[in-house]
């Protein structure tokens, strides 16, 4: 790709980016309903510790990490898609969409880009705040989120997270992508609001899930979401085993992303716009 | 080489049907039917050049189906066409780079962003070299009239304001080839005349290639040398206004508004196309001042306008002569 079409697409990554920051109070609203949730679902990790005979899978400070990295990045979720590319669909716009000389896909891929982050760094900075500062100076600093294990940690979470956004990306894309195919995308909304937030971990950590399940759940891809970022954050997953698991990660965004992209090509092709 | 070429061109959509009712609703879970439509049915033109052609048809003759096929938008079932020597819907992103389109019933616009972002945005997307996209955006701007209107968001605009913005928008890229789907429809007078006299200019004095949709005659009639006529998917006529008006009559309606009720008299009842209580339009071929000198001196006339026939009247003439069922 050359870099004047890059900058292309940047630039609908901008233009998209800035239209939704201007959703301050939607952002607040929402970072108040997940701050709660966070300390309702650490109450009842909690408990479950507090009495637990064996020895869990993960340390409490895992879970803490994985609550609140989950509860603040929960916009980045894929389980809804951008209501701009729906209203294409339904209006008969997406005619002007095919007018630009940008690649569908790609174009897509940058609007939905703008889409999961914006609304995602709107809620991360207060969520963060109170998670890091506000939690000790209320007297529970075993509820806070801590700092990376280590640097190194630091730093492969850092990859592993871009690596989420660009998955979170790819499986947006394929719902919006769905609808050459279905028109009202709700149907394949309602399904992936359901299996979305259980296989990425955002409603049970997945190391919690009973063993038989593990080699399902390790290999899923809805797993690139919350469990490897999340778990390479807090020291869970070795470093050793880190650079591997984020090749995994990488290999199931790079399979949806070639299967996304044939599915755009081939929808164009049976395209039909309505009117005239 | 002619600029646009046409040949053979035809579309066929598949529109999935179910039977009415319970029964129908739930056949259709099982067995979907399907019914063919074609759209567009061998057609075929070619384009030079410059040239500013109307194309014209009634609601669903196939215009746009046209329009979407040559900008790329839509793949045919079968037919050539090839636009600046290249075939829209298989080398896409070449040719909408040298095409512009403005749908007259939708924006291109960003509606929450300001008109001259939208701009910016359209720079970065066509990769409008700077210095080029400043020249282009100051015409562009001096030509519609568009100083005004730069910072207001395109939900706020008229219609009016949104069409200039968009015909605007559809040439910041300097294409050679335009397409307007219908862009004055639903404008007021004055709008439509800038709209007109704008068009008129750019393909005189830049040499763009316009063809045009419209339902409006007076936009043909005020911009056109030449028309195709589409009905039912099929070309019924690729010629001059004059040829048309010489082919299928060159009538005038004369509408006229009455006092109070009159009678019309026998020879006048035959040219009467449409009666309401003091409203009443006459259609005759020839004579216009005689006659509208005779309707004056009758009846007790408060208002008379003499206009074309609707093109509809044209068309729906055209189809009684070609026999189409419609």
């Amino acid at each position: 790709m050359s870099t004047a079409l890059l900058r292309s697409y940047m630039a609908v990554v901008a233009v998209r980016f800035r239209m939704l920051l201007q959703y301050r109070a939607a952002a607040l609203a929402g970072i108040a309903t997940q701050i709660f949730w966070g300390c309702i679902k650490l109450m009842v990790f909690g408990a479950f510790y507090a009495v637990a005979v064996t020895t869990p899978p993960m340390t409490f400070t895992a879970i803490v990490v994985y609550v609140w990295l989950g509860q603040v990045l929960i916009g980045l979720l894929p389980w809804n898609h951008d209501p701009e590319l729906q209203e294409l669909f339904t209006s008969g716009g997406v005619a002007y969409e095919l007018l630009r000389p940008l690649d569908l896909y790609w174009f897509w891929f940058a609007r939905t880009l703008a889409f999961r982050t914006a609304p995602t760094l709107l809620r991360m900075v207060p969520g963060l705040l109170f998670a890091t500062l506000l939690l000790p100076l209320i007297g529970l600093p075993e509820w806070a989120l801590p700092a990376p294990a280590s640097v190194a940690h630091g730093l492969m979470f850092s990859v592993s997270f871009v690596v989420t956004v660009m998955l979170s990306c790819a499986i947006t894309i394929l719902i919006t992508i769905s609808m050459f195919w279905m028109i009202e995308s709700r149907g394949l909304s309602t399904f992936m609001y359901g299996v979305v937030p259980v296989l990425s971990g955002m409603i049970v950590p997945l190391p919690l899930f009973p063993d038989w399940m593990q080699p399902f759940l390790h290999w899923q891809p809805f797993r690139g979401l919350c469990d490897v970022p999340f778990r390479i954050y807090s020291g869970d997953i070795p470093l050793a085993m880190a650079s591997q698991e984020i090749v995994l990660q990488l290999a199931w965004t790079v399979i949806l992303i070639v299967f996304g992209y044939g599915l755009a090509s081939r929808a164009r092709m049976r395209l039909v716009v309505q009117g005239g | 080489m002619p600029q646009i070429l046409v040949e053979g061109l035809s579309k066929t959509f598949r529109i999935a049907e179910r039977k009415p009712g319970m029964l129908g609703a739930v056949g259709g879970l099982f067995r979907r039917q399907y019914r063919s439509v074609d759209a567009l049915r061998n057609v075929g033109f070619t384009i030079e050049e410059g040239e500013l052609v109307g194309y014209i048809g009634p609601n669903g003759a196939g215009k746009s189906t046209t329009i979407k096929i040559l900008s790329g938008i839509l793949v045919p079932s079968a037919g050539r066409c090839e636009v600046l020597g290249r075939i829209p819907w298989k080398q896409r992103r070449e040719h909408v780079a040298s095409i512009g389109v403005v749908f007259g019933q939708r924006t291109q616009l960003w509606w929450d962003l300001p008109v001259i972002e939208s701009f910016d945005l359209l720079r970065d997307i066509y990769r409008v070299p700077n210095s080029e996209y400043r020249q282009k955006k100051e015409e562009l701007i001096d030509m519609l009239d568009l100083s005004n209107l730069l910072d207001t968001p395109v939900r706020q605009l008229s219609l009016g304001q949104r069409v200039r913005c968009d015909i605007a928008a559809a040439l910041l890229h300097t294409p050679r080839i335009l397409f307007l789907d219908e862009p004055t429809r639903g404008l007021d007078a004055v709008s439509k005349l800038n709209v007109r006299a704008f068009i008129k200019r750019i393909c005189r004095e830049e040499k763009v290639t316009v063809l045009l949709t419209t339902h409006d005659l007076d936009d043909i009639e005020a911009l056109c040398d030449r028309i195709l006529i589409l009905g039912d998917g099929q070309l019924l006529m690729d010629g001059s206004i004059a040829d048309l008006r010489e082919q299928y009559g060159d009538s005038r309606y004369i509408a006229v508004e009455l006092e109070t009720f009159a009678v019309t008299s026998p020879e006048h009842e035959k040219l009467v196309v449409e009666r309401s209580d003091s409203h009443i339009l006459f259609s005759l071929e020839s004579d216009v001042p005689a006659f509208v000198d005779d309707v004056l001196r009758r009846y007790p006339v408060k208002d008379l306008l003499i206009t074309h026939p609707p093109i509809e009247h044209v068309v729906a003439t055209m189809y009684q002569a070609a026999n189409i069922e419609h």
